[in-house]
């Protein structure tokens, strides 16, 4: 099956500080991946230059075998890439309703009435609907988190990047999380996911990609991806760092 | 009862303060460009439809409804050609070509049409007015343009907040990289914020030059009043631009009251007072 994102001979660097170094990964149509890896990585970087916020120095970045290298953010949208912050941004004077609205106006370009629909949709599945009508900026952490899923459905898209959507929350929040983002991947979205509370990625991922120095240093089941001597050694020398201790346990 | 007269004709002028402002306060809201042409394009509005009606001898309400149009279309051209280049270069470079812009355009107007001084002549409508009682009497044209500016400010409240482009303005003046984020293009939402922006000017400039006389280099004190009404009322709400407005324009009235020289003076002081003691504005607003 032809790859719904490949990126090929991505190099990225900022002065000395290189964040891609001419790494190539794909991910298949209703694919689910994780991406770990220690601070510093790339991890963040390779979002944003799938996203559009980031040009890359060379390489090129298809989706769905189009050429995006240097299509705008919004293009890639309406493309059907949707994504979330590691740290939530919404509409803070917008409600709830209105944030994934626009997304439903602007990103999948519905119209009226099927706007409308969609985002009541969106809102139910992310558990959002009773908060409908409040002003975004009110939201809590958890809330937030939801909102960034929620306004990456409402772009209608078919690749969701997820950057880090359960960091700060607490054990049973994360578990909702994973079960919307399970949902989302049972009904064919592709997924790309960064995360380092790891037994979330594990409980929802097929594969996993560990990312170090701007490059792919293992590809594969995600159990094998962790039990990667070069994984755990990236780790466990990253010192006393959250994934570090959500890593070891996972693979006790 | 001079007292009551001065409040009533310092709030009908406050309407075309608020008219005025409501442009320079969404082009804030929406892009963060602080645009120091905005007072020379409701001059430029008013000698086009000098022009149009001595060119074409069409009747001036005919002239408006084209001079309007003409301005949204213009504003949208201008963001697009010349605005959206300087954006990304920082605020600083939106000052300058705004500020750039405002000079061209006033030496436009002034090679054009001389530095002569001219009205729009809008007939008995302009002049006419009904009496309240003994001492108040109320123009036609001010009871309109008050009217007006509160149609257009509704109408800009009814955009934001219930349509889908009007949510994009609103949540691109949230925040503008993440709006990109969403799928919106924020070229053509800020194309259409320049243009409501500019059809709005226009708007004001046309009632402007129905009441007063205007020549191509008052623009910039056209500027100051709709500054003032946006900083008084509150950056980014727009009933507050309208309270802005009034507050302007009733203090400039009771001002001449005592004495007409100070009837700037008061405004600007009052301006000042709200800056020093309540810079938030009376009514601090929402962005956009």
């Amino acid at each position: 099956m032809a790859p719904l994102l490949h990126l090929e001979n991505i190099t990225k660097s900022f002065g000395r500080v290189t964040v891609a170094k001419d790494m190539t990964l794909s991910v298949a149509p209703g694919e689910a991946l994780g991406i770990v890896g220690p601070n510093g990585a790339g991890k963040s970087s390779l979002f944003a230059m799938i996203s559009g916020d980031l040009r890359p120095d060379r390489g090129t970045i298809r989706f769905d075998g189009r050429d995006i290298t240097g299509a705008a953010p919004h293009a890639r949208t309406r493309a059907g890439i949707g994504r979330t912050y590691q740290v939530p941004r919404p509409f803070e004077h917008l409600t709830v309703f209105e944030n994934v609205l626009v997304c439903g106006h602007q990103g999948a370009r519905l119209k009226g009435r099927a706007a409308w629909q969609r985002t009541m949709e969106v809102l139910d599945r992310t558990g959002l609907a009773p908060l409908a009508n409040t002003p975004a900026g009110r939201l809590g952490l958890l809330q937030r988190k939801r909102l960034e899923v929620a306004r990456a459905m409402g772009t209608g898209p078919r690749l969701v990047l997820l950057d880090e959507v359960a960091g700060g929350l607490t054990e049973p929040e994360v578990l909702e999380l994973v079960t919307v983002v399970r949902q989302l991947h049972t009904e064919g979205l592709g997924i790309v996911w960064i995360e380092h509370v790891v037994h979330a990625l594990v409980k929802t991922v097929g594969r996993m990609v560990c990312l170090a120095g701007g490059d792919v240093v293992a590809d594969g089941d995600p159990v094998e991806v962790l039990a990667d001597p070069k994984v755990r050694e990236l780790y466990l020398g990253a010192g006393p760092e959250a994934g570090a201790g959500t890593a070891a346990e996972v693979l006790q | 009862m001079e007292i009551l007269n001065a409040v009533i004709q310092g709030l009908l002028i406050g309407g075309l303060y608020a008219l005025f402002a409501a442009g320079l306060s969404l082009m804030f809201g929406v892009m963060r460009i602080v645009n120091l042409a905005h007072g020379d394009l409701a001059v430029v509005a008013a000698f086009l439809a000098l022009a149009l009606v001595s060119g074409t001898g069409l009747p001036l309400w005919l002239v408006v409804l084209v001079t309007v149009p003409m301005f949204a279309l213009l504003g949208y051209l201008t963001q697009r050609v010349l605005l959206q280049r300087s954006l990304s270069s920082g605020p600083l470079a939106t000052l300058l070509v705004t500020f750039g812009l405002s000079i061209v355009l006033q030496n436009v107007l002034l090679e054009a049409f001389s530095a002569d001084t001219r009205t729009l002549d809008g007939g008995s409508f302009a002049t006419g007015s009904f009496r309240l009682n003994a001492a108040v009497s109320i123009g036609y044209l001010s009871l309109a343009t008050f009217l007006l500016a509160v149609l257009v400010l509704i109408g800009i409240q009814l955009f934001l907040s219930r349509t889908g482009l009007g949510r994009m303005l609103r949540a691109s003046a949230d925040d503008r990289e993440t709006a990109g984020l969403v799928g919106g293009n924020p070229r053509h939402i800020y194309g259409i914020a320049t243009a409501i922006a500019f059809a709005t000017v226009a708007i004001a400039g046309l009632m402007f030059a129905m009441r007063s006389s205007f020549d191509p280099s008052i623009g910039p004190s056209r500027l100051i009043f709709a500054f003032e009404a946006v900083v008084i009322g509150g950056l980014g709400s727009l009933w507050g631009t309208l309270l802005g407005g009034v507050v302007l324009g009733v203090t400039q009235s009771l001002g001449a009251q005592i004495d007409p020289a100070l009837t700037l003076l008061a405004g600007h002081l009052v301006f000042l007072a709200v800056l020093a003691f309540r810079p938030q504005g009376l009514i601090p607003g929402r962005t956009a």
